[in-house]
């Protein structure tokens, strides 16, 4: 698959942050039984972006997604931050935060502002109901002023948009492939064409070549419609072809985030560089694969400092007592990276984690202050 | 045993089991509704075992105090020939419950064997089966019950908990059915065919598992049907009115105008006796429910527990006042209501 192709079509303002996560904790229970699933994370989505999460089961990606959201249920608890949505492309100032938003905003906001595909498209399509039934349903709750047929039409509208014929209108989900099932799903998220779409491992009960097809659509659906993306899944190297930003989740916590090529070739935080050797390369030479020893820690009991500081060849004695701060990395020629590694203060890194920036610019900062976290160059995620 | 029915949703992630593992009965006492029935039917249970020792009188015994009212003697008062209420109401308990429990457990069993085997076979011998159910399903119980009755008069217990049961068990096996037709065609009963198992331990070891839920309810519904059955044919004359039971005593108070010369407490405390135990029941069961399904539980423990945090399912709760707020322009969000206008 080919690099996500340069904006086009309706993106103004793009840069421009849609949806801030700032510090957001959610727990699941209370008490001292309590699974921090997310703690303290940021991440920024900005208009027309793709952002990747990855990382591996039970790290928090899905929490995170669906505690900004406000879409998990009790025990699910939000002990702290904010999720700031900015509906506005003309007046960025202006923003909501979600976690204190009315159930009634909430309700107009999804869908309609955010919509999600979940996980399994075979779980979430009603069996006993049409597709026609399933996309004018949504329609006829967000849209009541729009008509019957007016309905109709933006069902088969939807359904060309993602490459099925109309005729499949009539259609039970079980009438569908896999495929057309999770485009279906994708076609019911854009109904309303939303600013952010959140995409939870749309594809990964798919074969290869369907992923690709649906994926290259969604690219293209972006490029046309112009909403912005935040792709879960483990899957890095999708991410990798796809993604304009990349964030890797630990234990909870983002550990690092960058634009996608810069985090492929020069990985910054260990579980990174760790997590890039454990798949190979098609084109690479062959070699041996490792792994990263150890298992996740457990959420009700994280470890002191930072909690891949056990699992973790380069760890410093300072690694095991204070928790790391994701912020700009001593060698940073990109603003919108991000890392949480105390190595960074360090005088020698690691030769792993030094790769230069793969546009050839990158300087060694040793000991420096971090650069500014704050992007100055609002051009764009390219 | 944690049997989920139907299919789980990829987002397991998000119903995680409260409380699961530390003490697996907590939940019990949490539930006011299954407390009371627990409560309750215990209650029921120590009359029927103990009635006939905690009686103070006899209960057939005849006196001279006829027709009294509630004092101290007799607390519930006395019938027409002198007979203790309070004591033919707790002898009354044990005939009443055992002819129950007894016809409520062989309607389920007939339940069981008939409804899975109909879902389970498929092709004649099915079809049969299901007829079968579906005639007895339109046969009206009452009617069938005097005609059977008044072929076995004065009928031993056992004999009466087989007919009630004949009545009972139709519905019970019309749901078993449904859900086992549905269970067949799962895939993890095709693998278990596949690998060679036989029919009885599929039916026994995949299917009826799954059928806990089901099973259990059909179970406390048919002790709830065969008790009031039971009241309704003995007081309507066609049971054993030779031994003591709730039925027994509406019978008596009937024939001998309890209502007309208004003596309430004849007719009044076993016709609440009846409805208590059948109460008790029904609250067992949503017990019961909680107990086999843990997604009911969690919501339900759940929904008490957070109502101050989050009124709304579906949304997220936060705790309030929570740290590392980033402020917001006061007014925002009537951007979007005015964009929602447009």
């Amino acid at each position: 698959m080919s690099a996500p192709a340069a904006p086009k079509g309706p993106r103004t303002a793009a840069g421009q942050p849609v949806l801030e996560i700032r510090d957001l904790c959610v727990d699941y229970g209370r008490g001292t039984q309590a699974v921090h699933a997310v703690i303290d994370t940021d991440l920024t989505l900005r208009r027309g972006e793709v952002v990747g999460l990855a990382g591996e089961s039970g790290s928090g990606k899905s929490t995170l997604a669906y505690g900004a959201t406000r879409l998990l249920r009790q025990p699910a608890i939000i002990t702290s931050g904010s999720v700031l949505f900015r509906p506005d492309a003309e007046r960025p100032d202006l923003a909501i935060d979600i976690l204190d938003a009315s159930p009634a905003v909430l309700r107009s906001l999804r869908w309609r502002d955010v919509a999600i595909v979940f996980q399994s498209a075979m779980n979430s399509l009603n069996p006993v109901l049409t597709v026609q039934a399933q996309l004018t349903d949504t329609l006829a709750a967000h849209l009541s002023h729009v008509g019957k047929s007016e309905r109709r039409e933006r069902a088969a509208e939807l359904l060309k948009l993602v490459s099925i014929s109309t005729d499949r209108l009539r259609s039970f989900p079980h009438e569908l492939s896999g495929g057309m099932k999770q485009r279906v799903m994708i076609a019911m998220a854009l109904a309303l064409e939303p600013q952010v779409v959140i995409m939870d491992e749309p594809t990964t009960a798919l074969d290869v070549v369907t992923q690709r097809q649906i994926l290259e659509q969604v690219m293209e659906l972006r490029d046309q419609l112009g909403f912005s993306v935040l792709f879960i899944t483990h899957d890095l190297s999708l991410l990798l072809e796809m993604a304009d930003t990349i964030a890797i989740m630990y234990a909870g916590r983002i550990v690092e985030s960058a634009p996608a090529q810069r985090l492929f070739r020069a990985p910054r935080h260990p579980y990174t560089a760790a997590l890039l050797n454990s798949f190979p390369s098609l084109h690479g030479e062959r070699k041996v694969m490792t792994g990263i020893p150890g298992s996740p820690p457990d959420l009700r009991k994280l470890p002191e400092g930072c909690s891949f500081q056990p699992r973790c060849r380069y760890a410093l004695p300072r690694c095991a007592q204070q928790v790391p701060e994701l912020t700009g990395p001593a060698i940073a020629t990109d603003a919108h990276r991000l890392v949480a590694c105390w190595l960074h203060e360090e005088r020698e890194l690691p030769d792993e984690l030094a790769a230069p920036e793969p546009d050839g610019q990158s300087r060694r900062l040793v000991g420096s202050a971090p650069v500014p976290a704050a992007p100055e160059s609002p051009g764009g995620p390219r | 045993m944690a049997v989920q029915l139907g299919t789980t949703s990829g987002h397991d992630v998000l119903a995680p089991e409260p409380t699961a593992g530390a003490r697996p009965w907590a939940w019990i006492g949490r539930s006011r509704w299954v407390t009371a029935g627990l409560v309750l039917f215990a209650v029921f249970v120590f009359i029927a075992i103990f009635g006939s020792t905690l009686a103070p009188y006899d209960p057939s015994a005849i006196s001279s105090a006829v027709l009294q009212p509630p004092s101290a003697a007799h607390l519930l008062g006395t019938t027409q020939t002198g007979q203790d209420v309070l004591s033919q109401l707790l002898v009354g308990a044990a005939s009443t419950l055992e002819i129950g429990f007894a016809a409520g457990a062989i309607a389920t069993a007939l339940a069981i064997i008939v409804g899975v085997s109909a879902g389970y076979f498929a092709g004649s011998g099915g079809e049969l089966l299901s007829l079968l159910s579906n005639i007895f399903l339109v046969i009206p119980g009452l009617p069938l019950l005097i005609v059977l009755t008044s072929y076995v008069p004065h009928a031993s217990t056992w004999v009466i908990a087989v007919v009630l049961s004949v009545v009972g068990w139709a519905w019970g096996a019309r749901v078993l059915r449904a859900q086992t037709l549905a269970l067949r065609q799962q895939d993890f009963v095709q693998a278990a065919k596949a690998a060679g198992e036989s029919n009885f331990r599929i039916i026994l070891f995949e299917i009826l598992p799954n059928e806990v839920a089901i099973v259990a309810t059909n179970a406390v519904f048919a002790v709830v049907g065969a008790i009031s059955f039971y009241v309704a044919i003995v007081f309507l004359g066609f049971g054993n009115i030779n031994t003591w039971s709730w039925g027994t005593m509406l019978y008596f108070a009937e024939n001998n105008e309890a209502i007309t010369s208004g003596a309430w407490w004849w007719y009044v405390p076993p016709g609440i006796a009846v409805a208590l135990i059948l109460l008790a029941l029904i609250m067992l069961n949503f017990g019961i429910d909680e107990f086999i399904n843990p997604r009911l539980r969690a919501a339900g423990i759940g929904r008490r527990e957070l109502r101050a945090a989050s009124r709304e399912q579906g949304i997220t709760p936060v705790r309030a006042n929570r740290p590392n707020v980033t402020p917001v322009p006061v007014g925002a969000d009537t951007v979007t209501s005015r964009r929602r206008a447009r």
